[in-house]
């Protein structure tokens, strides 16, 4: 039988709102206080859901695997880290939508040991995000 | 058509043991889990039903309907117990949350009769659920 599996993890970052295809007026109207150029943080709740056929062990997947492969290539990406400064937002604002966007990416890319539906992430207790890939909309 | 939740907690115990693996598969694969004394957890259950608004009740289900299901289909046979060695279906599955929502599922869904069942999800942990939609 097909169940979801969730599981949920903690990182903190910082970032700064800020598009080169707006003026300084522009960001200053549509980021507010994100815009601050000295950038500020969040403590980051991620929520990764995979699906599949529950096996002979009671398991979608084994936590063991989805926790290495959050923690090898996700918490130690970004966990502590500016996300102006990573490859992934070189070219994309960094926002918890375009955050949400490169986690499932990585995660659809390289998780083979499960279907992957969707991540969700909260950037506040008031804001949360879901992704679940483009064909899912 | 709307949705209703209804949530609920119980403690229990279990261990992780597949009796077709060896003793050391099932400690590698199953790590800490698989200590035949078991360890526990606070599960919260949250039961989520569908169904049309009953023009006269304004309701989707009487919700002391689905409690009293709730408490008799589940509580009074998982709060407090060794699910590997007390509830009946864990004789035969690993009372892995995966599995424990199936159960859950399968206990609750014969047994309501206003709304549809459309959702269990179980918390083993706050970092932790299971959700299962009774697909095959």
């Amino acid at each position: 039988m097909k169940a979801h599996l969730t599981r949920r993890y903690k990182f903190s970052a910082s970032h700064r709102l800020h598009s080169d295809a707006m003026s300084e007026a522009e960001n200053a109207a549509t980021y507010g206080k994100c815009n601050n150029p000295h950038g500020h943080g969040h403590n980051y709740a991620l929520e990764v859901t995979v699906s599949g056929q529950v096996d002979e062990n009671g398991m979608v997947c084994n936590l063991v695997d989805l926790d290495g492969f959050v923690e090898r290539e996700i918490l130690e990406r970004f966990d502590l880290q500016n996300l102006n400064t990573l490859p992934e937002f070189a070219e994309t604002v960094p926002t918890t939508e375009n955050l949400s966007i490169a986690v499932y990416d990585i995660l659809q890319r390289g998780f083979r040991l499960a279907h992957l539906e969707r991540v969700r992430f909260e950037e506040t207790l008031m804001n949360s995000f879901e992704y679940a890939g483009e064909e899912n909309h | 058509m709307v949705y209703l939740t209804r949530k609920a907690e119980f403690a229990a115990s279990h261990y992780y043991h597949n009796p077709a693996l060896s003793a050391e598969e099932n400690r590698r694969l199953f790590g800490k889990c698989n200590n035949p004394n078991g360890h526990g957890h606070n599960y919260t259950l949250e039961v989520t039903v569908k169904g049309a608004v009953d023009p006269r009740s304004g309701f989707v289900i009487d919700l002391k309907e689905l409690k009293d299901t709730m408490n008799r289909e589940v509580l009074d046979a998982m709060d407090h117990r060794f699910l590997n060695k007390e509830v009946p279906e864990f004789a035969t599955r690993i009372p892995t949350t995966e599995n424990l929502a199936i159960a859950i599922w399968q206990r609750l869904a014969p047994k309501l009769k206003q709304a549809q069942l459309h959702r269990v999800r179980v918390y083993e942990t706050a970092d932790l659920f299971v959700d299962f939609y009774g697909e095959a």
